[in-house]
């Protein structure tokens, strides 16, 4: 079953092209690396994928209907986090206010609602984040429990939006560890956006670059070579693979590391004061 | 040890019966309270969205809708509430941006004390009821200025209990709260509006220049001290209370103005939880 489906999809932002004219289908239960320069529109794709922005020309299905916002199948981890550096909740009332957290009235939640709190938590690694209050966190925490609610109530398909970002090393092979575990047990597709695409390689069934208004899914080996990314990224990009690991290179310079020092190409602000 | 305590509590209720004797006592701890608590959970609110700035420019926004309506006859209270809710809700209008509103709400806040000073200028007569503006006069406050703060408790309380779920969503989370459908600036708008009828409420109470000692520093207080927001909202309504009461008390047996007292014991609560005074309570469920 197709979970995402781009029919000939064009998606605009403040009247630039992200995609364009773009066909694309995603089955059920893969995990798909979204990698590409800064500002080809990962995190475009997702809000579109979400529903938060429809496309100009073309169709999107998301789980075989137009995508809508606050769809319950779809657990979405967003780029800007913006935690408010002096919040004081715990972790158990931050995730809490997710669930329902769009119905009116004062918050309530049933006796299953916090069952199934507890048991993501849990099975996140995060059971004991939940009493702790967010200011007090390191950054890898922070991500696990902002994880841990992603996961929450069975989501179909997982959109991460650059979930390594300010993380170590190590919590970043945890957190990719974690979401992989999650995917395969319960059979949920995620898209996984990132910067550097050597650690996702273990994790990947297939990787979307995106690049100058246009996409291309398919196996590392089939997107990641010279041709390919010339065309994406509109410069002369030479693949090197050396002992299990790929560097994109243009004229010798890493181009994903240098994306990576120079992460503003957004215009978002990101949480970078908090490595573990 | 047992006589001690007696004494103790008879004094305590020798000291609360004498001032409860008077009825403009009575009427103090009765519109105090129904202020200190809407200030306390609409303030809650206000700390967690880091919206301090705008509720502190919504009072002053106030003092021109007051005085503005008391140079054309009506009810200052009146004037204040529609400013101030006029004014919450083309703040929320006007961005969502946390630096953009900023720099908006600042221009606001000058040109609302710009306004108010010019009807204070055609409006000379009462100088004192400009200084009760500004600073509250609790001990003046009538049956009547009570039944109208309970009729706007119960709006502003309605109100924020409608709102409330997708508040804290998008107070927390707003990125998310967007993805999963939250109207994000009809909440903003619609907080920022119960905010200026709390603020409205509070300044009948310590004034227009005051209103951070009853809507800030409870919650502040209570946010240091616990995480659950449950228990946060109840202790911060709770400090809130005890500051407003307890102050009253003060000002009773010292003679020192009611509204100093209230912003003396919430600047103290606050810098107490905020030093190493006292240890912090660890969340321990």
């Amino acid at each position: 079953m197709n979970v995402i489906e781009f029919d000939r999809a064009t998606i605009e932002i403040g009247g630039r092209s992200v995609l364009v004219d773009t066909s694309l289908t995603i089955r059920q239960g893969e995990f798909v690396g979204v990698l590409g320069p800064n500002g080809a529109g990962k995190t475009t794709l997702m809000r579109a994928i979400l529903g938060l922005l429809p496309p100009r020309a073309g169709t999107i299905r998301v789980l075989g209907d137009a995508p809508q916002r606050g769809n319950r199948d779809i657990g979405y981890l967003p780029q800007v986090r913006t935690v408010l550096p002096d919040l004081r909740v715990r972790g158990l009332d931050f995730i809490a206010s997710s669930v329902h957290g769009e119905r009116w009235g004062v918050p309530s939640l049933a006796r299953a609602d916090h069952i199934m709190i507890a048991k993501t938590l849990a099975a996140a690694g995060a059971g004991d984040l939940g009493a702790r209050p967010l200011a007090e966190m390191s950054g890898g925490e922070r991500q696990r429990l902002l994880l841990a609610q992603a996961l929450l109530g069975e989501p179909r398909l997982l959109l991460l939006d650059e979930p390594l970002i300010s993380l170590d090393y190590r919590y970043q092979e945890s957190v990719i560890e974690l979401v992989r575990r999650f995917a395969r047990e319960r059979n949920i597709t995620v898209l996984f956006s990132a910067h550097e695409l050597n650690q996702l390689i273990g994790a990947l069934d297939r990787v979307l670059y995106l690049g100058n208004g246009r996409a291309a899914l398919g196996t590392v080996e089939e997107v990641v070579t010279a041709p390919v990314l010339s065309q994406l990224y509109g410069a002369d990009i030479d693949v090197v693979r050396a002992d299990g690991h790929i560097f994109v290179l243009s004229r010798g310079r890493n181009v994903e590391h240098a994306d990576h020092m120079h992460d503003d190409g957004h215009g978002h602000h990101h949480d970078h004061g908090h490595h573990a | 040890m047992p006589t001690i305590c007696t004494t103790t509590a008879t004094a305590i209720i020798t000291i609360m019966a004498t001032m409860l004797e008077y009825d403009f006592m009575r009427n103090a701890f009765a519109a105090a309270g129904v202020a200190a608590v809407v200030s306390g959970l609409v303030g809650y609110f206000l700390v967690l969205r880091g919206q301090t700035f705008a509720g502190h420019a919504l009072g002053h926004i106030g003092f021109a809708g007051a005085t503005g309506a008391a140079l054309i006859g009506v009810a200052s209270i009146w004037g204040l509430v529609g400013f101030t809710v006029a004014a919450g809700i083309g703040m929320g209008l006007l961005g969502e941006r946390v630096s953009g509103r900023d720099v908006a709400v600042g221009v606001v806040l000058a040109l609302a004390l710009g306004f108010g000073l010019l009807f204070l200028h055609y409006y000379t007569a009462f100088a004192t009821q400009v200084t009760a503006l500004l600073f509250g006069n609790v001990l003046a406050v009538d049956r009547s200025t009570i039944a109208t703060l309970i009729g706007l408790a119960m709006v502003t309380l309605g109100g924020l209990a409608a709102i409330m779920r997708p508040l804290i969503f998008a107070s927390l989370q707003p990125e998310l709260a967007e993805a999963k459908g939250v109207p994000l600036r009809f909440v903003s708008i619609a907080f920022l509006a119960i905010v200026a009828l709390a603020v409205s409420e509070s300044a009948q109470i310590v004034g227009i220049l005051l209103v951070f000692a009853l809507m800030v520093g409870p919650p502040a207080t209570a946010q240091r001290l616990v995480t659950g927001l449950w228990s946060g909202m109840a202790l911060s309504a709770g400090l809130a209370l005890a500051e407003a009461w307890l102050g009253i008390a003060i000002a009773y047996h010292t003679d020192w103005p009611v509204s100093f007292c209230i912003a003396m014991l919430s600047a103290l609560g606050y810098f107490l939880t905020r030093g190493s005074f006292l240890p912090r309570w660890k969340a321990k469920r």
